[in-house]
């Protein structure tokens, strides 16, 4: 697939800025509240207005962007500029009229949904029935309605009774795209559960348990680290889902739980690094990953400013990079190789010259088209087909 | 369907397909770095997975600050007055606390070393 930076009619700006959360004290337990924003999802669309949520360790918010392209003129008894007129001297009347003015976009919150997680809230999912949602944290799952703050049901508790026997915690949940009824939650252990709300009011019961089998003679230190799932999405038509853990991505058919019905590999290369990349902390790294429109190609993120698309139907993978040095306005992107070891061929790239620094954590595809999102740490790239 | 990597070890088995073998060569690099990290850190012997971990997983982040000591040095800053310990470096216990300004960046990953026992 050839990517060109850019758009065909111009660059991308910036539409909106603005600051969702604040740094905040829990006084409570002493404890200081990040403002860094976990997770973000939009709302479909019902008007003019966009909404989305977002959501740091504790808070979620449900924001109005709305636009504004005309003001009213003409006001009988104001001014242009804001002031009133003295009405004894008003001796005509008016009708105002709208103008056309200036693109100006508002941000505003219309909801903030607090007080709800103990622990740090790692996703949030909108349901298919447009009314609710879900937030989950390390140990439990809420429901939330997206009219009512003060009020959420707790639909997954995994907390042990005796925190000692903690084995897993929850790392990524999200609704199916279709039934309303129907979510599932992955675990730092590498399973995925889905629940069906209509079984229960508490879900700790899963309808179905997705794990891939393990062969115990090959686990070591890092096995458990590295299965944990960072990330997991149901495919536009409901039928698969896909999971990212450390090394991979795997896509699963709802209908089979025992095993993946495909594996992608992203970095196999990182295996025999993974002393370091423990050391550093980059093994905790948490990627997402999504799928294009029509669910034929997925793309998840790496190092080295590097990304990587599979395509389902070919089996066929490419590795881009998202860096401006290396990539001019309107080039098609070149693929990248890694070397894993031994004799390095020309344009491949060492593991060791790699830059762990530089990782692309968040991926976005358009639902519709071929253009993609592409967040390093410093800057957004967005990618399009090569328009012919 | 899997798509591992050629790994560069030297293979005992040339061009064997087998799938165990395949995955008995996978694992000689990740058990490889296991005994590196084993070595450099010896006190580390109990399973990651273990309630340990996951319960420093839970408390990632987390940065203590004493809410009396942030107020009053909140209104100290306001009155624009110096502690009266004099010029040293050595602020009295309570002044050196974090505000919001001055909170810094963090790792997203655990904060306590994980390599400690």
């Amino acid at each position: 697939m050839n990517k060109i930076q850019s758009h065909s009619r111009g660059e991308y700006n910036v539409y909106s800025t603005f600051q969702s959360h604040e740094p905040e004290f829990d006084y409570l337990k002493s404890l200081e509240i990040e403002e860094k924003i976990n997770k973000i999802r939009w709302l479909p669309q019902k008007n003019a207005a966009q909404f989305l949520l977002s959501t740091n360790d504790k808070t979620i918010k449900l924001w109005k962007i709305s636009e504004r392209d005309k003001r009213p003129e003409g006001y009988n008894l104001k001014e242009e500029d804001g002031r009133y007129r003295d009405p004894t001297t008003v001796t005509t009347l008016r009708v105002p009229v709208f103008r056309p003015m200036d693109l100006m976009v508002e941000a505003s919150p219309r909801r903030i949904f607090a007080n709800a997680h103990t622990y740090h809230i790692n996703s949030i999912s909108i349901n298919s029935d447009y009314e609710t949602y879900l937030s989950a944290d390390d140990l439990r799952i809420n429901l939330w309605h997206l009219e009512i703050t003060d009020r959420s049901f707790n639909i997954v508790d995994i907390k042990p009774a005796n925190m000692e026997e903690l084995t897993e915690v929850i790392t990524a949940a999200e609704f199916h795209p279709n039934s309303c009824n129907t979510f599932v939650y992955s675990s730092s252990k590498g399973t995925i559960r889905l629940c069906d709300m209509r079984a229960s009011a508490l879900c700790d019961r899963h309808s179905k348990l997705f794990e891939e089998p393990e062969d115990p003679s090959n686990r070591s230190f890092f096995s458990e680290i590295i299965s944990s799932i960072s990330d997991v999405k149901f495919s536009h038509s409901g039928r698969y889902m896909m999971t990212r853990d450390y090394l991979s991505v795997k896509i699963w058919d709802l209908n089979m739980e025992n095993r993946p019905v495909e594996t992608y590999q992203v970095h196999e290369y990182l295996r025999s690094k993974l002393c370091s990349l423990y050391e550093n902390d980059c093994i905790f790294d948490k990627f997402e990953c999504c799928w294009n429109g029509s669910d034929s190609v997925v793309m998840t993120g790496s190092y080295n400013n590097f990304f990587r698309m599979f395509d389902r139907n070919t089996k066929r993978d490419i590795t881009l990079e998202a860096s401006r040095e290396n990539n001019k306005p309107r080039t098609v992107l070149k693929p990248r190789k890694v070397c894993a070891s031994g004799k390095r061929k020309k344009d491949e790239i060492s593991v060791d010259s790699l830059d762990f620094n530089k990782k692309i954590l968040h991926t976005a595809w358009h639902p519709k088209e071929n253009i993609i999102a592409v967040a390093t740490t410093n800057n957004l790239y967005i990618f399009q087909d090569k328009v012919n | 369907m899997s798509q591992k990597q050629e790994e560069e070890n030297p293979a005992e088995e040339t061009g064997e397909e087998k799938q165990d073998t395949q995955e008995k060569e996978g694992m000689l690099p990740e058990r490889a770095e296991e005994a590196k990290l084993k070595a450099k850190y010896p006190s580390l012997g109990q399973k990651p997975g273990g309630s340990d971990f996951l319960m420093k997983r839970l408390q990632k982040g987390q940065k203590y600050f004493d809410s009396g000591d942030y107020n009053m040095a909140k209104a100290k800053m306001k009155n624009k007055q110096l502690p009266s310990a004099g010029p040293d470096k050595n602020l009295v216990t309570g002044d050196h606390i974090p505000t919001p300004q001055d909170l810094p960046q963090r790792k997203s990953s655990l904060v306590t070393s994980k390599l400690a026992g």
